[in-house]
């Protein structure tokens, strides 16, 4: 019997693990070299983009995996309506200070929000968004934080690089700054504001 | 003026009030009139007040410094500062540094969670439950100080609830009790945490083979891993030759 193509095999294997596949564990299932495995998920990829398909093969936390269509999440979520898990703004604030500045202290992300974070910094924990890096070696020698793996999953990065850049201020005219500001105000409304009308986490 | 319907709880902190002040007065917030603003933002606190006592003092905080930017703009400023760069001088430097600041992180946020999030807009494949409980992966992964706290509050829920008038002779000692893993690792490449306790360990049990665990961690003889988040902590041992140089970045490593 032939040896099934290579591109059905990668394919079955990055549908069948439980984790984001990292190509250097493809490499040392198959024995096959890393360039030619990105090429053939390069591939995969876009066949999913153009087959008009339900999933995608996305690269994520540094590995492929298939994912549903955003489009279909409506649909997909009333399988199982608890699964969901949302972040307050408490928590996205603090996550995405972490994220952009991290190797990051507790006092450091108190300071940027102007709130004391401790709560929201030990639900990021539990939920493993962020991890312990280490103790800065600064008296007190308080504990630094990073992001984790599960951050770049939960958010469909690919690493960090990955992250969206940060808007500087300061790079805005006067008039886009009050463009966005009106933009805004006209988004307080709470019913339309999602990230206010969903549970706290912390909680 | 519609009066200060909005909750306190809307805002994420002093700063988030500010912005908002700041936005519906259409201010520059690079050029806050402090004034003003100190007024609302003083106006807002009072109003909390009498709905909730708890006001978090982060909100106090910042109505003390808005007084004091205030105060200082008040003075009269010399001649020769007025003629340099104005802006270091500028008492509410600080402040619009702090808001532009944390507006950008406010910014991001939103804009992180207009990603398409896992288990909220795209969706994996879910592990049947009988595979997500049984199979472990072949991947070990380092084990963080969280795994450890979880697997000892495991532990520490088994071993019941500690006995008031219990009285202990044999105590285990955790000089002991390094002997004792390291005898269970002769011979063998790991083994589980709960390995080193039988029936329902008691609770001091558990703690002094916890501690004997994590100084052979920082003693460098002890590796621990685990197969997935949740799942059994493996203490594998390092042998002589090894010179752990690979084990200390991750998994305790900071120890």
């Amino acid at each position: 019997m032939a040896t099934p193509d290579l591109k059905l095999i990668v394919e079955a294997l990055v549908f069948a693990a439980d984790v984001p596949l990292k190509v250097d564990r493809l490499s040392s299932l198959l024995e096959v070299e890393r360039a030619a495995l990105t090429t053939i998920l390069g591939a995969l990829q876009a066949d999913y983009q153009e087959g008009g398909r339900a999933f995608e093969l996305v690269e994520v936390g540094g590995g492929y995996q298939f994912r549903t269509r955003p489009e279909l999440a409506e649909y997909v979520q009333r399988l199982d309506p608890g699964r969901a898990f949302r972040l307050s703004r408490a928590a996205l604030e603090s996550l995405a200070i972490v994220a952009y500045r991290q190797p990051i202290t507790r006092a450091e992300i108190d300071y940027l929000r102007g709130v004391d974070s401790g709560r929201v910094v030990k639900t990021l924990l539990e939920k493993r968004l962020i991890r312990i890096l280490g103790k800065k070696e600064v008296p007190g020698r308080p504990l630094i934080y990073g992001t984790s793996r599960d951050f770049l999953e939960f958010f469909g990065l690919k690493d960090l690089s990955d992250l969206p850049s940060l808007k500087e201020f300061s790079e805005l005219t006067p008039d886009q700054l009050a463009g966005g500001l009106q933009q805004e105000l006209e988004e307080q409304d709470p019913a339309e504001l999602p990230l206010t009308s969903v549970p706290d986490l912390s909680d | 003026m519609t009066g200060y319907e909005v909750k306190l709880d809307q805002f994420e902190g002093p700063l988030d009030l500010l912005l908002h002040l700041i936005r519906k007065h259409e201010m520059d917030i690079c050029n806050i009139q402090i004034v003003e603003i100190t007024k609302q933002y003083l106006a807002y606190i009072a109003s909390f007040k009498e709905l909730n006592l708890d006001l978090a003092g982060e909100f106090l905080l910042m109505a003390a410094t808005l007084l004091h930017i205030k105060s200082k703009l008040l003075l009269p400023v010399s001649d020769d500062a007025e003629d340099e760069e104005g802006e270091e001088d500028d008492p509410r430097a600080e402040l619009v540094r702090r808001l532009l600041e944390y507006q950008k992180y406010k910014d991001a946020a939103m804009t992180l969670n207009e990603r398409p999030l896992l288990d909220r807009d795209v969706f994996t494949r879910s592990l049947p439950s009988f595979v997500a409980s049984e199979a472990e992966s072949e991947e070990l992964v380092p084990v963080g100080l969280f795994e450890l706290v979880a697997a000892m509050q495991e532990l520490l829920s088994r071993s019941g609830a500690p006995l008031a008038h219990e009285i202990d002779v044999d105590r285990l000692s955790v000089a002991e009790s390094i002997n004792l893993i390291m005898e269970r690792l002769e011979g063998r490449e790991s083994v589980s945490f709960a390995e080193l306790f039988t029936g329902e360990p008691r609770r001091q049990d558990v703690v002094v083979n916890f501690l004997a665990t994590l100084e052979l961690v920082k003693l460098r003889l002890l590796r621990i891993m685990q197969n997935t988040r949740c799942g059994t902590l493996w203490l594998f041992g390092i042998s002589g030759e090894d010179d752990g140089g690979s084990t200390t970045e991750d998994g305790l490593g900071y120890a």
